[in-house]
């Protein structure tokens, strides 16, 4: 006698069908012609349309002979260390605040709603802000030269290490709520009994933070390292919109997604193409990275 | 496993959206223009749309109609009536240049749009107005059945701007914009103890005699002008060549003057490294504290710039004077183009008409919105009229001065890359004004960034 099997597996696919139907229509596709696109010869002049022609990589040669590549990917990497340095000590600083019993914190929710909120604001009206508040005429400047701070108006906008750094600090008050969430979630996951024998055996809170805290936040740490790096090396609006799109002074805050959108300017889908694979490769890996992390644990 | 899977699929999105900001509309390629296009549909008669669309970047061509054209009546912010025919204004504003992108986008698409969502008029500036005169996307003007002897007394450099590599004029445009130095009364006291237009000209002469003035204008506490870009058009456009020849980008020795002049200024603190247009800081020199001597402009910028609405502005006291300048150039203009997709051709052919050809229509423009319009009789006789005032120049008549700029304009170097070009000089060189950069590096940062924009050029 045969025993009849019934399987439930079905569903389980028929519930991700909307899902991968909407991947394959909004992410594979276009990222399979993004890597096709990068292979051809293809942009507007004027009105004109060259190509599309098959260039094979020359694109891709194209990018890496022009030394501006690395400026930009320097830019990146500099705008984004100078954001997420202080941004993780701050939001471990607020995650162990909040998450402390002993601390009997008031309001707390409406302190966890408030660090959160400036990143519902719009990145470009943020940097519009940004932008009227730190120009030569600007309210800061004034406020600075009547407190006698500065004798003369500072151009912050044109000069590197102010516009990178109010780029960092906009993409820290952006972000640093949202990290802080995401730290706290770890915190809350460590079993409470660790702290009370800590406590018991008289370590101090100091201790308890380095001792016990950090190490078992590990992974969370990482999965929050790397996020905020695949999100940095994505970093457009703000510098776009807080330098005119120009990343003055001398391109020092343009990114890499600012460069790629100067193709765009001539829809040359070829280059443009090209930056976005080599992007997509970086990128891709640093996931991988974040895979094999959160694997591992278990193992 | 669970585990495993989500996480494939969270690398896979994340990838996706790094490289998704490229994908939109890259597969298909754009049928090139040019080839097939002379193919486009002449819809003259037969079956006529309900709908006339115009595009354009800004609501001064619109109050134009609105107050000028015949038989027009405003429904509301955005559409129009002409006799049982919809007018549709479709405005986009012209940051990062998204005007034309939008235009471009809409322009290439013509054919599958419906008949009454074609474009049937469409705005340009001298700028990029080769881009799209030299294509069949523009009516050639005579085949609207508008005549040169209609034509004739229009500025010749205002169809000179809108003739295509043929020798067909594609546009025609209702103003003039040649440019002279505009000046604040109050900082000319200050300055020189006197406002006279004819007295003020003999201090900004020619450059020698404008830089002593810039001297003496900084030791009155005032800005000689409100940024180093403010006088860029009067080297740019006495240029002895265009901006790209063979396809290469070539500086001519006037905007190598240019740079020079702009560093002594900056340096000596006598103008600043503002961008044009930003209200923050440019503009503050319409205002009395902004402590700003002069701006270089055309009609239009007097009357739909400088903020004359406002009553703390200097143009809304009348504390404007004009004088010629250092030298005659012209700036921006507004051009109209009738789209070869038109489904409307006598429309676009009569708005052509009454607004660039009828001179008692033209006429009115000048008294109402002190524009200087392209019509030669009417303005030399304006010139003549001693009742018009322009209020904004303190009651000075400057009609005199731009009729006598707009023969002198030259427009035989202009490219279709003016406007990258221009844009793109200006801010290399605010860079190197800054102290961010040398000279060197600021010229690479703008051949980069023209050759970014337009892949086919070198230097």
């Amino acid at each position: 006698m045969r025993k009849k099997a019934v399987s439930h597996n079905i569903w389980g696919y028929i519930f991700l069908i909307p899902f991968v139907v909407v991947y394959l229509i909004f992410q594979f596709v276009p990222l399979a012609s993004t890597i096709w696109n990068s292979l051809f010869e293809n942009y507007r002049s004027g009105l004109n349309q060259i190509g599309p022609n098959f260039v094979g990589l020359d694109n891709f040669k194209e990018i890496f002979r022009n030394p501006d590549l690395w400026l930009y990917t320097k830019n990146t990497i500099i705008m984004w260390i100078a954001c997420f340095i202080p941004q993780i000590i701050l939001s471990l600083l607020l995650a162990a605040w909040f998450t402390d019993p002993s601390l009997r914190l008031k309001a707390q929710g409406f302190f966890k709603t408030v660090i959160y909120l400036p990143n519902l604001i719009m990145a470009s009206a943020f940097a519009m802000l940004f932008y009227a508040l730190f120009s030569v005429n600007g309210p800061i400047n004034s406020i600075f030269m009547q407190l006698g701070i500065l004798s003369q108006p500072f151009n912050f906008l044109q000069t590197v290490w102010s516009a990178r750094g109010l780029v960092a600090l906009m993409n820290l008050i952006m972000w640093f709520g949202n990290t802080t969430i995401l730290l706290m979630a770890g915190m809350l996951g460590i079993d409470p009994s660790l702290f009370e024998a800590a406590e018991v055996d008289g370590a101090t809170s100091t201790q308890i933070f380095i001792r016990i805290t950090l190490p078992l936040l590990r992974p969370i740490l990482v999965y929050v390292m790397i996020t905020s790096l695949i999100g940095g090396l994505q970093m457009f609006d703000v510098p776009q919109v807080l330098t005119n799109t120009t990343g003055d002074p001398m391109r020092t805050t343009m990114t890499l997604i600012m460069y790629l959108n100067k193709h765009l300017y001539s829809k040359n889908y070829g280059m443009g193409g090209a930056l976005s694979v080599l992007m997509f490769i970086v990128t891709g890996l640093l996931s991988l990275l974040v895979y094999r992390f959160s694997t591992e644990k278990k193992s | 496993m669970k585990k495993a899977v989500r996480m494939i699929l969270s690398i896979a999105l994340t990838a996706a959206m790094a490289v998704s900001l490229t994908a939109c509309g890259g597969v298909t390629p754009a049928s090139a223009p040019g080839t097939d296009a002379a193919a486009a549909p002449a819809a003259t008669g037969g079956d006529t749309g309900k709908v006339f669309n115009i595009y354009c970047w800004n609501e001064e061509f619109k109050s134009r109609i609105e107050a000028h054209y015949p038989g027009y009546e405003a429904t509301d912010a955005t559409t129009g009536k002409i006799g049982d025919l919809t007018v549709n204004w479709v405005i986009t504003p012209n940051q990062n240049n998204a005007y034309q992108n939008f235009l471009d986008e809409t322009l290439l698409d013509q054919e599958n749009k419906a008949v009454d969502d074609r474009i049937d008029m469409f705005l340009i500036e001298a700028d990029y107005a080769l881009k799209y005169v030299d294509t069949d996307y523009t009516l050639s003007v005579k085949d609207l059945g508008i005549t040169d002897d209609e034509l004739k007394n229009q500025y010749k450099y205002t169809q000179d701007i809108v003739t295509d590599s043929n020798g067909v004029l594609k546009g025609v445009s209702w103003q003039g914009c040649p440019g002279v130095l505009i000046y604040n009364r109050q900082a000319a006291k200050d300055i020189f103890g006197f406002d006279d237009p004819d007295k003020v000209q003999e201090k900004v002469k020619d450059w020698s005699t404008y830089n002593e003035t810039a001297k003496a204008a900084k030791e009155a506490g005032y800005f000689m002008t409100s940024s180093f870009c403010d006088p860029y058009r009067v080297f740019s456009n006495n240029v002895s060549g265009p901006w790209v020849q063979d396809g290469k980008i070539v500086i001519d020795k006037n905007i190598d003057e240019w740079i020079n002049y702009s560093k002594e200024w900056v340096d000596a603190e006598e103008t600043n490294t503002y961008e044009l247009w930003d209200s923050n800081t440019w503009a503050k020199g319409f205002y009395p504290e902004g402590k700003v001597f002069c701006y270089f402009g055309p009609a239009w910028f007097i009357d739909f710039s400088m903020s004359v609405d406002d009553e703390a502005s200097i143009a809304h006291a009348g504390g404007w004077g004009a004088c010629e300048g250092p030298q005659g150039y012209f700036w921006g203009g507004t051009w109209i183009c009738g789209c070869s997709y038109s489904d409307n051709q006598d429309v676009v052919a009569d708005i052509m008409r009454q607004m660039t050809t009828n001179e008692e229509i033209m006429t009115q423009i000048v008294k109402d919105d002190n524009d200087f319009v392209n019509n030669k009789p009417a303005m030399e006789a304006m010139a003549k009229d001693p009742d018009y005032k322009n209020e904004v120049l303190g009651g000075q008549n400057p009609l005199p001065m731009f009729c006598a700029g707009a023969e002198k304009i030259d427009l035989s170097n202009l490219s279709p890359y003016d406007q990258t070009c221009n844009e793109e000089l200006q801010n290399a060189m605010r860079n190197y004004l800054n102290g961010n950069g040398t000279l060197e590096e600021a010229m690479d940062l703008f051949y980069k960034a023209v050759e970014e924009k337009h892949p086919e050029l070198t230097h």
